[in-house]
């Protein structure tokens, strides 16, 4: 099963330190080897993006900023066998940030793909 | 409301770590039943323990130090004490020091190549060596791997016993092969993949969940053999069979499980994630020919083609021709004379399996019906696909091949 973990937090303004972005690097490097981390990037600030809104029926495109207080910082998707274990992948990579970049505040919401398991199997 | 409850936190950090843990423990104690049991002792710490103290952590380092606490205790318990802690004190760093922790790393992964080979190991049958390596690198419980065998326990438990057994009473040394045998041993681990993975690709609808999930776990075992192995090309090669087949599953069947064929899959409802995996993959074994890599190359022809009309058969037929001349079989002149009648015309598809001898496979007479359909041959080919629904054991298969001999009535 697919789970795709979702980093949220405020934007901070000095950029984060660099032992916190190897560290990171080490441990996608290590949930790749595990066959576990299929996919991954980091997500620039909402300003360099835009929203598309569909409302009342009417269509309406708004550039960014248009993060409400925290911003989607970046995006995994993982692969394994329980819910457990992508909060366990997620439980790491937040260590990370609490023990590197003092301060620094945000969740991880780790959301279940629809895979096969989802849609009843006739049995 | 928290989620943490220690029991599936510990089953979930299991899960990740088991096979490293294990691994490495077979390193310590030359033996992967000890390891393993060892292992096992270990879990049953982290269950007592984190539910009274908490999760520790770093989970995956507790469990790790405490494994090897166990087996230092035992070797203490054991005469050859001294010897032993000289090389465990020479092998196991301190955590603290990032260089000898990154070298602990590379540890880690010799250590999981030694255990894959050595679960692979010939001397194992072939049942025995996918039992082994479901339950040792795969985590498995026996239970699980009978459940996607269709065997009774004690069947895969006996089986994992007598795997056991067997590599202690042949001395069978958990270490890399030589590189004279690496190309050799290195095929026995990709067929236990690939075999992991056809049987779960083969589950059909109904089915307990665990069986399709071999799949998964099977691309999981290749995944982070292509790790461990980065330069063999056929680890890629299987690694990118294994992603494309994976990527048609959301296609494969109806809602009822009835399989679809290539041909009639609805290709919007591939996996494009599996897909550009599978092509990264591929990508790794460039310029080579290895049984893998070509069926590889044939799946990412099929990927690449939004529609099947599109399908690059001259390409598909060239690669058949390869593979028939590495990995000669008559199955795969089959698939060559289906690829071949599609680029060339059905007679010429028809000359190779004129050629073919494959007592009772019903898939060589409904290929021939098929070819001989296409040529308006139409009472020869409803007599095939006659023979094919006679032969196949398979109902659905069966069904498809009367609907074929039907229709040409």
């Amino acid at each position: 099963m697919r789970y795709m973990i979702l980093l949220k937090g405020t934007q901070p303004a000095a950029p984060p330190p660099a032992e916190l972005m190897d560290a990171i690097l080490k441990l996608g490097a290590e949930a790749s080897a595990a066959g576990a981390l299929l996919d991954t990037a980091g997500l620039a600030p909402s300003v360099a993006g835009a929203q598309v809104r569909l409302y009342g029926g009417t269509l309406s495109v708004t550039d960014g900023p248009f993060a409400e207080a925290k911003e989607t910082i970046s995006y995994a998707l993982y692969q394994v066998r329980s819910k457990e274990e992508a909060v366990e992948w997620a439980s790491r990579f937040m260590k990370l940030h609490r023990d590197l970049w003092p301060g620094w505040q945000g969740e991880a919401d780790v959301l279940k793909v629809f895979g096969p398991e989802d849609f009843g199997n006739p049995a | 409301m928290t989620a943490t409850d220690p029991r599936r936190v510990v089953e979930a950090v299991w899960r990740i770590e088991s096979a490293r843990i294990i691994a490495g423990l077979a390193r310590i104690v030359h033996d992967v039943g000890l390891a393993e049991e060892l292992a096992q002792d270990t879990l049953v710490i982290a269950l007592e323990q984190w539910p009274v103290t908490g999760v520790p952590d770093h989970p995956g380092s507790w469990l790790m130090a405490t494994a090897k606490h166990r087996a230092i205790d035992m070797l203490r318990r054991q005469s050859r004490y001294q010897q032993k802690l000289a090389q465990i004190a020479r092998t196991t760093p301190e955590a603290e020091d990032p260089d000898v922790a990154a070298e602990l790393d590379d540890y880690v992964g010799d250590d999981l190549l030694r255990l894959i080979f050595t679960t692979c190991h010939p001397v194992l049958s072939t049942e025995s060596r996918v039992a082994l390596t479901l339950r040792l690198l795969g985590g498995l419980t026996t239970d699980e791997i009978a459940r996607a065998y269709l065997v009774a326990e004690p069947t895969v438990g006996q089986r994992i016993t007598r795997a056991k057994r067997t590599l202690a009473e042949k001395k069978v040394a958990i270490e890399l092969p030589p590189p004279t045998e690496v190309v050799e041993r290195l095929a026995s681990i990709l067929e236990v993949i690939y075999l992991i993975f056809n049987e779960g690709y083969s589950a059909t609808a109904g089915d307990d969940w665990i069986r399709p999930s071999l799949c998964e776990e099977a691309l999981r075992l290749g995944r982070i053999l292509a790790t461990l192995a980065p330069h063999e090309p056929e680890v890629h090669g299987l690694v990118a069979l294994m992603e494309l087949q994976a990527s048609r599953t959301p296609a494969r069947t109806d809602p009822d499980g009835a399989p679809i064929l290539l041909q009639d899959q609805d290709r919007r409802r591939w996996d494009r994630l599996l897909i550009r995996r599978g092509l990264e993959a591929l990508g790794r074994a460039e310029g080579t020919f290895g049984p893998y890599v070509l069926q590889a190359s044939i799946a990412a022809c099929h990927a690449r083609a939004t529609r099947a009309e599109e399908t690059d058969w001259e390409r598909i037929a060239a690669i058949y021709q390869v593979l028939a001349y590495v990995s000669p079989s008559p199955v795969v002149d089959l698939n060559r004379a289906v690829a071949v009648g599609n680029a060339h015309g059905p007679a010429r598809g028809l000359q190779i399996v004129d050629a073919l001898v494959l007592p009772n496979y019903p898939l060589l007479p409904a290929v021939r019906g098929d070819l001989l359909a296409r040529l308006g041959r139409n009472a020869e080919a409803r007599h095939e696909f006659e023979r094919a629904a006679a032969m196949t054991r398979n109902a659905r298969q069966r069904s498809l091949f009367a609907a074929r001999a039907a229709a040409l009535e």
